[in-house]
């Protein structure tokens, strides 16, 4: 850090700042996903890749990532300028968050030689997108106790089973998979492997879920005799579960590494305050309602939790009680947070919190009760906020396990 | 929004550090237990040593006895000391000084400061009966006749006043609101009475102005009256913030000691899921209300936003401090709604904390006029 003078950083900021105003994209004329869960139909999903290609190609994606491999070899202070001015402007989302966020992390943190050379640029490049298979229908938050099956044959592995909640699964060129390959280990856990599996073999079928707003972006994923390469193995057979929990930090923003870009549109708290503006209540702007104004600043000087919790991460001796507590509780501050506040953003409309996209008299077209019923997918994705308390009071409070 | 930070500073992380061990040594729970019956209600013997380490004059400047570092500094020795219940007139002690500093003269801060910093005990006497929380609404009157000021009515929440060397006090004079500086032989001719508070490690008295006359040139700067006012109160409230988060910090603490030691049903009570997700949630609650204080310590002086920032502070850890002391109680079940509990002390200083200089409602009303227009 301390080689970088502020005045390469100020000029770097300028330069992003200046791309990003050129290089935006225009309304594509369809409603852009807010998330990297809700690509449902193709042309969102083709939009989306030519976008993160772009963002790639300019340098403002990977900037922190090794050159060998694909990134742009620069120090992370300079991702992270990219990375706020691209979220300043409100660009697009990252189309391929599972490579970029979590599968590339793990490759360039642990991954062989060989195998960041095959990976790490596709996933900048959008080229090869990735999903996750984690979670199975039976098995949610219970995840070490999967069962989807991995049996060793000679150069290969068998896969059966079913993965659910496969974020972009139709598109995935790659999935990381956590699978059981000794189903008599002395316990759950260690009777689990890591895969980096190719998901364009036969045997691996996605059928697509409708989620509760009605539209696509998970599939459900079934493994028939699916034969992939004994090579896709990550780390040795058997530790699947810890390379999945560090796969989780990185899920959970716990640790640090990802290429960087955004891959949710976070609803802006300045938004709703336009939305409190222009909604009105009793025949008056809803944003002089006392009670309102009370409940809005909450959430304004909750939204400025989340930053501030974030930048007191980084000050060590604010942080030396319980050095993990700010890590470990952020994804579920900021999931429950935006739940929240995309909820109140409906009761600010009166009746009208009742339309919904599609209907043309819905405030800003619908998309805060859009934004409430896909919000879930945070709260209960990457473990539900329940999992979340487990996790902060055992790991954190050290509180006993129920 | 701008993206907001905080900054911290190597003094404050010495000042975290020192006051972290020193109010731990200092004011061990059977202490402050020991100290709710005395009716100095402090040890001052550690008031001196206080005064030896240089704290009362942390953010004065060196011209008038200070060290000269800023009250971003005072924010972890508050917070240490609401972490261990410490009770002392540190925090009137230095709203006093700040009150000097920002209304004074330059002969009264010279005069006095030296002295505040060196160890000598100050109060403020700025309630009312009204109970307004604006300290620019005064009532409590002074008459100018010729070189004297004939006061009359009222205050409340006057801190620790029998060992005030000094004591700022705010009158209405001519309609407008001005500060006045009483020595010891002053504030021992006032009218005075203990007030029956619910945090029991406080010393709070009431006091009668009316018959007191004091000397004219006992006015701060008149002109910087209304100013000063302000600034006491959101020197107040940041203060207050960094007792409660202390005080939070504590009472999840305490409450974690019993739900990792009590058994109810062949299991540890932490172990059921109700507990454990609520005190979760409490300890969410105070990290967030810590980031708060430490970016209102550091953004104190930047104009709009440290206001701002220091309400926002207030109003967080007062909810926070007040959610994780009641939780507290409730959580130790019938040994909880004992007196040898001490979750009824971090309870009882919650209450003091949030609604001494402005509850969370009452910051936040303020904060939207200034953030919504």
């Amino acid at each position: 850090m301390s080689t970088i003078s502020q005045k390469e950083l100020d000029e770097f900021r300028a330069e992003a700042a200046a791309w990003v105003k050129e290089n935006a994209p225009a309304n594509p004329g369809f409603m852009l996903p807010l998330t990297f869960m809700e690509v449902g139909t193709d042309e969102q999903f083709n939009f989306l890749r030519e976008w993160q290609n772009k963002v790639y190609e300019a340098g403002y994606l990977g900037a922190a990532w090794p050159k060998e491999y694909g990134g742009h070899g620069l120090d992370q202070a300079f991702q992270d300028i990219a990375s706020q001015e691209l979220a300043r402007a409100q660009t697009p989302i990252m189309l391929n968050a599972i490579g970029l966020n979590w599968a590339g992390p793990l490759i360039l943190d642990i991954g062989t030689e060989e195998q960041k050379k095959r990976y790490i640029k596709g996933i900048l490049s959008a080229e090869d997108i990735w999903c996750q298979g984690f979670s199975e229908p039976d098995h949610g938050s219970d995840l070490g106790n999967a069962q989807t099956k991995a049996v060793r044959d000679g150069d290969e592995y068998v896969l059966n089973g079913s993965k659910i909640w496969t974020t972009q699964g139709n598109y995935a060129k790659y999935m990381i998979l956590l699978a059981r390959t000794n189903p008599d280990a002395p316990n759950k856990y260690a009777g689990l492997s890591f895969f980096l599996s190719p998901m364009t073999v036969p045997g691996i079928e996605t059928v697509p879920i409708r989620k509760l707003t009605g539209e696509y972006g998970f599939t459900q994923t079934f493994f028939t005799d699916a034969r992939i390469p004994a090579e896709s193995l990550m780390g040795k057979e058997g530790e699947g579960w810890l390379v999945a929990m560090r796969t989780l930090e990185y899920e959970r923003g716990a640790r640090r590494g990802q290429a960087g870009g955004h891959v949710m549109v976070a609803s802006d708290p300045e938004a709703i305050l336009d939305l409190a503006r222009k909604a009105t209540r009793g025949g008056k702007p809803a944003m002089e309602d006392p009670v309102v104004r009370d409940k809005l600043v909450q959430l304004m000087i909750e939204a400025r939790s989340l930053q501030l919790c974030s930048s007191r991460s980084r000050i060590q001796p604010l942080t030396q009680d319980r050095p993990a507590s700010l890590a470990l509780s952020s994804k579920l501050m900021s999931t429950e947070f935006y739940r929240r506040l995309n909820e109140f953003a409906l009761s600010l409309q009166g009746p009208k919190a009742a339309y919904y996209v599609g209907e043309e008299d819905a405030y800003d077209e619908g998309i805060w009760q859009r934004a409430y019923l896909n919000s879930f997918s945070a709260t209960i994705g990457g473990g539900t906020s329940q999992i979340q308390h487990n996790i902060i009071g055992e790991h954190v409070l050290g509180l006993p396990k129920g | 929004m701008k993206r907001s930070t905080i900054g911290f500073s190597e003094e404050q992380a010495q000042l975290l550090d020192i006051a972290a061990s020193f109010c731990r040594e200092k004011s061990p729970v059977e202490k402050v237990r020991k100290l709710l019956e005395d009716e100095q209600g402090y040890d001052p013997a550690v008031w001196k040593e206080m005064a030896e380490l240089g704290w009362l004059g942390i953010a004065v400047p060196e011209e008038f006895g200070g060290i000269g570092l800023s009250l971003a500094e005072v924010v972890p020795v508050a917070e240490q000391m609401g972490r261990h219940l410490m009770a002392g007139p540190f925090v009137p002690t230095t709203l006093a000084a700040q009150a000097i500093l920002a209304g004074g003269t330059e002969a009264q801060k010279k005069a006095l400061l030296p002295e505040i910093c060196a160890g000598a005990p100050a109060s403020l006497a700025l309630m009312e009966e009204h109970g307004d929380w604006d300290l620019t609404h005064v009532e409590a009157e002074a008459r100018r006749e010729g070189d004297v000021l004939k006061l009359s009515g009222k205050k409340t929440f006057v801190l620790d006043l029998p060992s005030a060397d000094y004591l700022i006090l705010s009158l209405n004079l001519g309609g407008k609101p001005v500060l006045a500086v009483l020595g010891k032989e002053e504030i021992g001719k006032l009218n005075a009475r203990r007030e029956t508070v619910i945090d029991e490690t406080r010393r709070s008295y009431q006091i009668v102005l009316d018959g007191v006359s004091v000397p004219a040139s006992a006015l701060l700067d008149e002109g910087k009256a209304v100013q000063a006012l302000r600034h006491i109160e959101l020197v107040a409230s940041l203060l207050l913030s960094a007792e409660m988060c202390g005080g939070a910090a504590s009472a999840i603490d305490y409450t974690l000691e019993y739900l990792t030691t009590r058994k109810q049903f062949g299991k540890l009570i932490g172990s059921y899921q109700s507990l454990k997700h609520t005190v979760v949630d409490a300890h969410i609650a105070y990290e967030q209300a810590r980031s708060h204080l430490y970016s209102a310590a550091s953004n104190f002086n930047q104009q709009g936003e440290g206001e701002a920032a220091t309400r926002m502070a207030k109003s967080v850890a007062s909810e926070a401090f007040s959610f994780a002391s009641d939780r507290a109680i409730q959580f130790h079940g019938g040994f909880g709604f004992t007196y040898e509990c001490d979750a009824q002390l971090y309870r009882r200083r919650a209450l003091w904390c949030e609604y001494q200089h402005g509850d969370a409602v009452y910051h936040r009303r303020l904060l939207a006029d200034a953030l919504l227009g």
